[in-house]
């Protein structure tokens, strides 16, 4: 029975292993990675890159569980149930997959987003062998002991309180949750020290029978390993992988596009030095068609590191900060625009009126053609670095196809880029962004911070 | 702290390939060393130049002058405006940035191959002719202690690193943070600020590292035309002298500051690479350290399960000897004594019992490994190379990887028994003290 559904699932690899290839140009044609993709009869998407640069392997699997899959009361199971992969499978112990995968120093890490989880091995090309079978055995048979829930869950937890100490982990806790309110992306990924609590073994099995599913996932490989290779590791360890019961699957919750009704100041009182600002609002989806305009726009405002304004005004003129930068998170639900600074606690009102004035500039007038160009040679010319590495290559492959990119998304993209306007940047700026509406939150010393300057009369009632 | 715990990982090797045959090597005239490394994957470079100053070569009562200078290094030439630099490097799709250590500055751009030609004339430019236009000076300032608030000041375990760092050593200005201390940074002036930049920033005191997709021959004649007509600063460079006594007896400090867990910091004065000791105290701390099958991991966190995270930190690339550190947060309900004695425990079981050969092997393998999924970026490629030239000679790397290939269990028992004694220790405790509170107010 069981060599028959190899042998079956064999000959299916045979014919649709080179179905569809795609190559992936960095820059010149010379230096183009072919790309082949494919996907199984169980469902599961395969994208494959080979690189011979270096004997190593990197494989990214991503799967569709995430916060957006959470029930409210469960907050931080999809990360809890990634990280409980790596703690115990039918044939192995925690400690027993530590140390055989650290003894070929290899890596296998879980990681979880606001959007999916993946699992990532890094291994050299003489382990590959090895290093499948473990990431294999983790994705497919974890026991999820209870001792080592429950050791996980105070790992968690600790850290959780921990984190309370760094005060942009405050702010940006408190302004999610002011944001989206009910909506997942309104939670930390990990979960809050309440609903660790209350997630139970059952819940972590549920779950993971539910999500970790071959359809639901998208497998990316990258390095030096040989397509009839792959094949054969996929054949021989990932072969049995079958979706259990679809009628389970549970829905992705809509987000409900509702502008905020008032702006809202949040005040976090921490005996620090500096006052940790953000600053923001709703932002846009990944998958809507203003997102390229929005990035030549975002680069101009605040995401261009140095050639950024508010990097210009806020720290080369005025000297009130090391770091300002603004960013739309373009997720798979609208996820949110801020721009995050810290200043001392003296400066808080100045720069909160300097961060509306950009906005409101950027609202209201054209960008320079200079700037304009500027934006887009960097976002179309840094392409090659950001997939240098077949670590980096591998992540973003499984990526586009995540987000439903396409599979000709890098040599499109410079086109996306290129077709923004003027004209582009000012509607979408206008349409984006909003000098009314917003949330701010400002963790620092209350007594210092001084908020006269940005308040003006006529808001403050 | 930081940036080490990243060379630690990767930067003790024992390579499989060799490197060596890579590396091309050039001297200029003026004494301004070109190492070259081709690597044709990818159509992208990392140019690197590498200036041997950082915070232990600077006076007292200017700490942090390294790295102010290293900030103004961005705020013009008297050809190019403030900024104009970092500009022109990300319109052609690059990214740049410095950092300062205790021993070195270095700068870098990562960039299309093709471009490389910009970071050689931008990065000769700035050599000389630094505008250091005292507005930008004053401005500048401002801009390092809001860097130092933010990681410094308001961040209680960096806060706890700076008192041990400074506790552990009482002669060797390794003890003053590379930022400075506040109150140094406000004093410095733009009349000093020169003459540091016209001391050390000479083309006999730096060297270029490029790593990527380029060609020797097409960019060692650029290096020429912009770095060959600069001379040899004529100010001697006064380079530290001081050494640190033995230590005769445990330094304690703590820390009283907002937090919400305690953490330990526990610091061994140790010698640097290449002193013999080194190569053992390197697989030492990947047994103690490295991964959740480590030591420390194995035994604090999960088994005991005293603390959230532990660490050991052997930093052994500096110039001149620096520390081997232990550190941990306490778990919550945990006593951060606990902590402490549990952190002894493992040092005197590694001192007790023989480190088997496959718990030796597996740390050699971890640092193998890493180093070579560490070549596929350009960066780090030329990092290493500079790093071993920083320490004397790029060459070095070889001498490193043989001597790790060499360590037994008994020289990494030795070598715990020797340095990682009582007398020999800074320990630091964070003790949080804490209050907060949340006001809401609506804008209308």
């Amino acid at each position: 029975m069981e060599s028959k559904k190899w042998k079956m699932l064999f000959f299916v690899f045979c014919f649709s292993l080179f179905i569809f290839h795609f190559p992936f140009l960095t820059l010149s044609q010379a230096h183009a990675v072919e790309i082949k993709k494919q996907t199984l009869p169980n469902g599961l998407t395969v994208l494959h890159a080979e690189r011979h640069n270096l004997p190593i392997v990197m494989l990214t699997l991503l799967i569709k569980a995430s916060p957006l899959n959470e029930p409210a009361d469960k907050a931080g199971i999809a990360y809890l149930t990634a990280k409980m992969l790596t703690e115990g499978t039918q044939k192995r112990k925690a400690s027993e997959i530590r140390e055989e995968i650290e003894f070929v120093g290899a890596s296998l890490d879980t990681s979880t987003g606001s959007d999916y989880t993946t699992i990532s091995l890094s291994v050299l090309k003489k382990d590959i062998e090895k290093g499948f079978e473990i990431f294999s055995d983790v994705l497919q048979n974890p026991s999820f002991p209870e001792e080592e829930i429950n050791r996980m869950k105070e790992i968690i937890k600790g850290s959780l309180r921990q984190s309370e100490e760094d005060p942009s982990f405050v702010a940006s806790k408190a302004f999610i949750k002011e944001v989206f309110d009910e909506h997942p992306y309104g939670r930390l990924v990990n979960g809050s020290i309440e609903s660790i609590d209350s997630i139970k073994q059952d819940d972590i099995i549920r779950f993971y029978h539910e999500h970790y599913l071959p359809e639901n996932a998208i497998l990316s490989v990258v390095g030096d390993l040989t397509s009839e290779d792959l094949s054969s590791l996929i054949e021989r360890h990932l072969g049995q992988w079958k979706a259990k019961d679809r009628s389970q699957k549970t829905e992705v919750r809509k987000q409900t596009e509702e502008k905020l009704r008032e702006k809202k100041i949040i005040v976090i009182d921490k005996d620090i030095t500096q006052a940790n600002i953000i600053f923001g609002h709703l932002g846009i989806a990944r998958e809507n068609p203003d997102y390229y305009a929005v990035s030549v726009m975002n680069y101009i405002l605040g995401g261009g590191g140095f050639a950024s304004r508010l990097m210009k005004v806020v720290r080369d003129e005025m000297g009130l900060t090391y770091s300002i930068y603004s960013s739309f998170s373009g997720n798979k639900e609208p996820g949110q625009f801020e721009v995050e600074v810290q200043t001392k606690n003296e400066s808080a009102g100045v720069v909160i009126k300097e961060i509306l004035k950009q906005i409101n500039k950027i609202r209201t007038e054209t960008a320079t053609d200079r700037e304009l160009k500027d934006a887009k040679a960097y976002l179309t010319g840094s392409f090659p670095r950001r997939l240098e590495t077949s670590r980096r290559i591998a992540d973003f492959l499984a990526a586009v196809q995540f987000y439903n990119l396409g599979d000709d998304y890098i040599e499109k993209y410079p086109d996306y880029i290129n077709r923004v306007t003027k004209e582009d940047v000012l509607r979408v700026a206008e349409k984006y962004l909003n000098p009314e509406n917003y949330v701010i939150v400002i963790v620092g010393n209350q007594k210092k911070i001084d908020l006269s300057h940005f308040q003006s009369p006529k808001n403050v009632h | 702290m930081r940036l080490f715990k990243f060379v630690l990982i990767f930067a003790l090797l024992f390579i499989p390939f060799t490197i060596h045959a890579s590396v091309k090597e050039y001297t200029l005239k003026n004494g301004l060393k070109v190492l070259i490394i081709e690597d044709h994957k990818a159509p992208v470079a990392t140019f690197q130049i590498w200036y041997r100053v950082g915070s232990k070569d600077e006076p007292a009562g200017k700490t942090g002058i390294s790295h102010l200078l290293e900030h103004m290094m961005f705020k013009g030439t008297h050809k190019y405006g403030s900024k104009v630099f970092s500009n022109i490097i990300q319109r052609n799709g690059g990214t740049d940035n410095a950092h300062t250590t205790k021993d070195y500055t270095m700068y870098h751009q990562t960039l299309s191959s093709d471009r490389i030609g910009l970071s050689v004339e931008l990065e000769a430019d700035r050599m000389r002719n630094l505008l250091l236009d005292p507005k930008e000076v004053t401005n500048e300032k401002n801009v390092v202690m809001e860097e130092r608030r933010m990681r410094y000041e308001d961040d209680p375990q960096s806060s706890l690193y700076e008192e041990v760092i400074s506790t552990a050593f009482k002669a060797h200005p390794y003890q003053w943070p590379v930022i400075g201390w506040m109150s140094d940074i406000a004093s410095i002036e733009r009349k000093e600020l020169y003459r540091y930049y016209r001391s050390y920033y000479s083309p006999d005191n730096a060297f270029i590292v490029i790593s990527g997709d380029v060609k020797a021959e097409d960019v060692l004649p650029k290096i020429k035309k912009n770095f060959g007509n600069i001379k040899p600063s004529k100010r001697s460079v006064i380079k530290n002298r001081t050494e640190e006594p033995q230590q005769r007896g445990e330094k304690r400090v703590y820390l009283k500051k907002e937090a919400e867990l305690p953490y330990i910091l526990i610091a061994y004065h140790v010698p640097s690479f290449p002193h013999e000791d080194s190569f053992a105290l390197d697989v030492l701390s990947t047994i103690l350290s490295a991964g959740k099958s480590s030591r420390l991991y194995k035994g604090i966190v999960y088994e005991k399960q005293l603390a959230l995270n532990a660490f050991a930190d052997y930093s052994g690339f500096h110039r001149d000897p620096f520390l081997f550190i232990f550190g941990a947060t306490a778990a919550p309900e945990k006593n951060v004594e606990d902590v402490e004695k549990a952190i002894y425990d493992e040092i005197e079981k590694v001192k007790r019992e023989m480190p088997t050969e496959r718990e030796i092997q597996k740390a050699k393998n971890q640092i193998e490994a890493g180093f070579v999924f560490a070549q596929d970026s350009t960066y780090s490629r030329a990092f290493y190379v500079g790093m071993f030239e920083m320490l004397g000679n790029w060459r070095l790397m070889g001498k490193y990887l043989e001597e790790i290939r060499k360590v037994k269990p008994e020289d990494v028992q030795a070598v715990a028994k020797k340095y990682l004694t009582d007398d020999n220790r800074t320990v630091g405790i964070l003790i949080p003290t804490k209050s907060r509170k949340e006001e809401v107010g609506s804008g209308k």
